[in-house]
């Protein structure tokens, strides 16, 4: 599948092409079926590049939690098999950098402080304080939450708890972050000042993430290629590239293809939400 | 500033004071019009000048009853986490030993009481054996019960970054069991007392004296009421400050972050 708009051919800024980078995670026709017989997923192919932004988006019950928690080696598939970084899971760990997982719920511990929190992967991982600690300043610097180090997570607003938790994730240098649903219980302008920030950290960093989103708008917004899902079973519906010049602002938020990408990937998800669009495959 | 009626922490002081004031007053002048005799009901003023005349012997017995309690109290606590933390190890030792915890808890310390005195010959040991009873209970139940309430999310976090059992406990579960441990904490620095008294008061009636209890019972034989409230003043004024010192425990503990101490913080 196409990106819906020709890209603009006089724009420098473009990302290079996924096919261009060697991938981070092949899912190679991985299938899940779980215990009580439900078909969560249908086998499924798919390559996500090195530095791409992957958006998973679709109906509830189309499994995209289901293929997140995959990726992040949390369950494994009933066939089919995953690579990372054309190996096994271990492959996500070079480096000393791993994997970052971002829940809906922030998750902090209440009894702790924002540093405390954000150091806790670190000291799980047995990192030394010295090496800890600027580390933690640094991923709390990139949140801009630095003046609230010393406060404990009910002082924070939700917004800010987030980002206490998506500095928790950043200060393990992960090679791969994942991130389910992480802003949809929060407002609407909370929630696109944090993708702003999203995009510019994601952009900083290279860093490979595969997000699960139920916003059309926060999909175009931040991917750069979102792949919609169907259910019954949970499927590849189809996929969208968002070739745009980075990091992406409020001005991309405003113009006119960015609402075109918003029109195009609604149609879709009506579409991969009709009963017909289900059982398509054998 | 702000007015003293306005000022939150004057009018909780203040109030219940003014209550327990008013009530005195009124029990005295009671007694004084009504011409009750002493020996049947005591005037507030009868029970200070008591406890003014008796008060070496009462002080000694205070000392008696407290250490008792301290003790149990102190077993209690300890004990009674231990045994939280290996009933959280398996719930195959949670299920088969959790029913002979609630057999301990509904038997009736005082029908136990003397079997213990007789068992055990030290008095101070016997006496805190059975307050220690008394107080395991809730610091068992709310430590087991803190320590399984671990918030899910957080726990799959640990999970997720392969934390050993061990690192689990002491950041994750230890913590979380805190509000509940504190709970615990008040429920038995009260039954410790209470455990510590009714012993001796077993232990009295078996001609065993000892402690605030003993106090009480003799002041009955010699019909010498005023000692018997001022006796039960002095137990009844232990409990509070308990109260109060596990109160305080507590607030210092998670007035940082938990929500049943924040209100007060404010």
């Amino acid at each position: 599948m196409n990106a819906p708009l020709p890209s603009d051919p006089l724009d420098a800024h473009t990302t290079r092409r996924a096919a261009d980078r060697p991938p981070a995670v092949e899912v190679l026709s991985a299938e899940k079926i779980f215990a009580n017989g439900t078909r969560a997923l249908a086998p499924i192919d798919l390559t996500i590049a090195e530095g791409e932004f992957l958006t998973l988006i679709g109906p509830s019950g189309c499994g995209k939690s289901t293929l997140l928690k995959l990726i992040a080696n949390l369950i494994q598939p009933s066939d089919g098999r995953i690579l990372w970084w054309r190996g096994d899971f271990g492959q996500v760990g070079q480096g000393g950098r791993g994997l970052a997982f971002v829940f809906q719920e922030p998750t902090l511990m209440p009894w702790a402080r924002v540093d405390a929190n954000v150091r806790l992967p670190l000291d799980l991982a047995d990192v030394p304080r010295g090496k800890a600690d600027p580390r933690v300043s640094d991923a709390l610097a990139r949140v801009g939450l630095s003046a609230f180090a010393r406060h404990f997570p009910r002082q924070l607003s939700g917004g800010m708890k987030m980002r206490v938790s998506i500095a928790r994730a950043l200060a393990t240098d992960p090679n791969l972050l994942l991130m389910d649903e992480p802003f949809g219980a929060l407002d609407e302008f909370t929630r696109n000042k944090l993708d702003d920030d999203l995009v510019k950290l994601w952009w900083e960093r290279k860093l490979t993430t595969v997000f699960v989103t139920h916003s059309i708008y926060e999909a175009v917004f931040l991917s750069t290629r979102i792949v919609v899902l169907a259910a019954n079973p949970g499927r590849i519906f189809r996929t969208m590239t968002i070739d745009e010049p980075q990091p992406r602002s409020q001005d991309f938020r405003d113009s006119a293809r960015f609402a075109a990408y918003c029109r195009e990937l609604s149609t879709w998800l009506a579409e991969a939400s009709l009963p017909s669009a289900s059982g398509v495959t054998p | 500033m702000k007015p003293l009626l306005q000022s939150e922490t004057f009018v909780r002081i203040a109030a219940p004071l003014a209550v327990g004031v008013a009530l005195l007053a009124v029990w005295e002048i009671g007694c004084r019009l009504g011409s009750i005799p002493v020996y049947l009901f005591p005037k507030p003023s009868d029970i200070l000048a008591s406890l003014i005349k008796n008060g070496p012997s009462l002080l000694r017995a205070l000392l008696i009853t407290l250490r008792i309690t301290l003790q149990a109290f102190a077993a209690a606590v300890v004990l009674g986490t231990l045994i939280a933390f290996m009933f959280v190890q398996s719930r195959a030792i949670e299920v088969s030993l959790f029913p002979y915890a609630v057999l301990l808890q509904v038997t009736p310390i005082v029908a136990i009481a003397p079997l213990i005195i007789i068992l055990v010959k030290n008095t101070q040991l016997s006496l805190t054996v059975c307050a220690t009873l008394v107080a395991l209970f809730p610091i068992i139940s709310n430590t087991t019960l803190g320590l399984r309430s671990v918030d899910p999310g957080l726990a799959s976090y640990f999970r997720m970054n392969r934390a050993s059992r061990l690192k689990t406990l002491v950041r994750l579960r230890i913590p979380g069991a805190l509000p509940y441990f504190f709970g615990g904490l008040r429920i038995s620095s009260g039954l410790a007392l209470i455990g510590a008294v009714v012993a001796e008061f077993v232990a009295g009636t078996g001609g065993r004296s000892s402690g605030l209890a003993y106090e009480i019972l003799d002041a009955g034989f010699q019909l010498d009421i005023p000692r018997m409230f001022a006796a039960l003043f002095l137990i009844t004024v232990t409990g509070v400050l308990l109260f109060g010192a596990m109160v305080g425990l507590s607030k210092l503990a998670l007035s940082n972050w938990h929500e049943s101490e924040i209100g007060a913080e404010a």
